[in-house]
């Protein structure tokens, strides 16, 4: 049975007002997001699905500050982000996993863990987020963060640097990318265990399942927002008219 | 007594925070300032030129040889010769490495010419560090050379270290391995300002599963200027591996040569190089972490001459 967390007297704590993303390709105007809003509850999971190329990454993206939307507004707890860079961003207290994680020459896995928390490098602080992704600190921690780290091991370091920054947003972009079926439930556990906000972009079935909340992109626009029962079905009665109307 | 430059060089090229317990030769503007030997490493100053013979015995194992050299003074040229001869079946480390110190107007400059004899079955990790401390226009010029002879089954790990400072710095390294040997070279260089650094590595594979391994990490900020030359030569059946890679950072330039020659059938030799600025994907990395855009810089380039 899964846990869903109340939305009595919700919060709001991250608003997205008429967000939109345009670029220019080859001399044309491309719009990769229209006219976004959407309001995001404090200590909720959101999960945000969609096809490929729907402008989901693009849309964490923006709400961390590395890309910057042509029109619209972000509120943070109340407060306009819009025009604050990254860094200002994770100050406020947003944390982001990348999709792809970055890989660095020389860097170890323990200097990440020392930013995170300030110096104050403790090994069993870091047991305590790497032991939750499945990773044992004391094999990792002198790793460096290159190319020598499978996919799953860097994409399970990548998951524990943002539990670690104990932050009050963690943005996940496809976290469960490169991790083994395992690793999976203990995955899904995270985010149902998290006690912080949570947008994680997602195709699996399991992790949809456990949103409060769940926002279906398409084509740069929001095609529906609801509980995951709601979105599946909407998916699947759009999949049966397609199928009626013979398209492919 | 040893004043408060020497201490600060001293430390920061050789790590030494006290005179060494172990063999040792300090050298200071030109002049032996220090020396102690034991049963095992003998210290001997050339009859013919400015330098010394390091003697270690055959089978000296656990034990260290420190001999860095200092240079306070501005006007100074100071050329030694250095020539080591590791025993059989030694495992030892070998600390070396300059600091110059000129706080006038004329220029200071050191050549070290190092050449190492190394026995069969010998083991030896040789640490060298380069810096230049001073804030008038006279140069830091350091340009080390180091030629290695290797003898089969033998093992030499070279990290040496230009840790920023220095106006010129000219290296050059040759080796030759016999069979089984193995030859592992560390190179970390970071130039600002005008600074100038070139590197040349000649390495000749001679024996049977003679091995080495080349890592060069630059850094070059600023208008400074980085030459990396490498030049592996093959004649057994043998492996090489050349990995240079460089960040760049403002009007800097990088250049990297690499050559590889193949003279026997059975030789693989591979040479990788990457230079450029720092990936824009790390630094956003860094800076979701909280870092300021120039925090997150300075943190990749510190881990990157880690």
């Amino acid at each position: 049975m899964t846990f869903k967390r109340c939305s009595m007297k919700l919060k709001i704590m991250l608003e997205l007002q008429h967000i939109s993303y345009t670029v220019s390709e080859n001399g044309r105007q491309k719009t990769i997001l229209q006219d976004i809003s959407l309001q995001i509850g404090d200590k909720q999971n959101v999960v945000i699905t969609g096809q490929n190329g729907s402008g989901k990454s693009t849309l964490v993206k923006i709400i961390m500050g590395i890309i910057q939307p042509t029109s619209g507004k972000i509120l943070f707890n109340g407060e306009d982000i819009t025009n604050l860079s990254i860094t200002e961003r994770a100050r406020k207290g947003i944390a982001f996993g990348f999709q792809q994680p970055v890989t660095f020459k020389g860097l170890k896995v323990k200097d990440l863990f020392k930013i995170i928390l300030n110096q104050n490098f403790d090994c069993n602080e870091c047991c305590t987020y790497l032991s939750q992704v499945g990773l044992c600190a004391k094999d990792y921690i002198n790793r460096p963060l290159d190319t020598k780290l499978s996919g799953g091991e860097l994409k399970r370091i990548e998951i524990a640097t943002v539990l670690a920054r104990q932050a009050k947003l963690n943005i996940f972009d496809e976290p469960e990318a490169g991790i083994d079926l395992w690793s999976f439930d203990n995955l899904v556990n995270i985010f149902q265990n998290q006690t912080a906000t949570n947008i994680i972009i997602s195709h699996q079935h399991k992790i949809i399942l456990i949103a409060d909340k769940v926002v279906l992109l398409n084509s740069a626009k929001i095609d529906k927002v609801g509980t995951p029962n709601e979105v599946i079905q909407f998916i699947d009665a759009n999949k049966k008219c397609a199928r009626l109307r013979g398209d492919k | 007594m040893m004043d408060a430059i020497t201490k600060t060089l001293l430390e920061q090229t050789a790590g030494l925070h006290e005179i060494p317990q172990g063999a040792y030769n300090i050298r200071q503007d030109g002049k032996l300032l220090s020396r102690n030997c034991n049963e095992q490493i003998q210290i001997v100053s050339k009859q013919d030129k400015d330098g010394i013979d390091i003697i270690i015995s055959p089978n000296t194992h656990n034990q260290s040889v420190h001999i860095p050299v200092i240079i306070t003074q501005g006007g100074l040229n100071d050329l030694v010769y250095n020539d080591f001869y590791i025993g059989e079946n030694c495992d030892v480390l070998i600390v070396a490495g300059c600091g110059i110190h000129n706080d006038t107007n004329q220029n200071s400059r050191h050549d070290g010419i190092h050449t190492f004899h190394i026995g069969k079955n010998a083991k030896v990790k040789y640490v060298e560090k380069h810096l230049g401390i001073g804030q008038n226009t006279g140069e830091k010029n350091l340009n080390p050379t180091t030629r290695i002879e290797m003898e089969t089954n033998s093992c030499f790990t070279m990290e040496t270290v230009q840790l920023g400072g220095v106006n010129y710095a000219d290296r050059k390294t040759t080796a030759s391995l016999q069979a089984n040997a193995t030859l592992v070279i560390n190179e970390k260089i970071l130039t600002t300002n005008q600074q100038k650094a070139t590197t040349d590595f000649t390495v000749e594979l001679l024996g049977d599963n003679a091995k080495v391994e080349v890592t060069s990490r630059s850094v070059a900020k600023d208008n400074s200027y980085q030459a990396f030359n490498s030049n592996i030569i093959g004649k057994a059946q043998c492996f090489g591996h050349v990995e240079c890679d460089g960040i760049l950072a403002d009007h800097a330039v990088i250049n990297s040569t690499p050559q590889i020659s193949a003279q026997n059938v059975n030789a693989t030799l591979v040479h990788e190089a990457a230079i450029g600025k720092i990936s824009a994907d790390q630094l956003i990395k860094l800076m979701t972490l909280g870092l300021t855009q120039a925090e997150a810089e300075q943190q990749i380039i510190n881990g990157f001459l880690s």
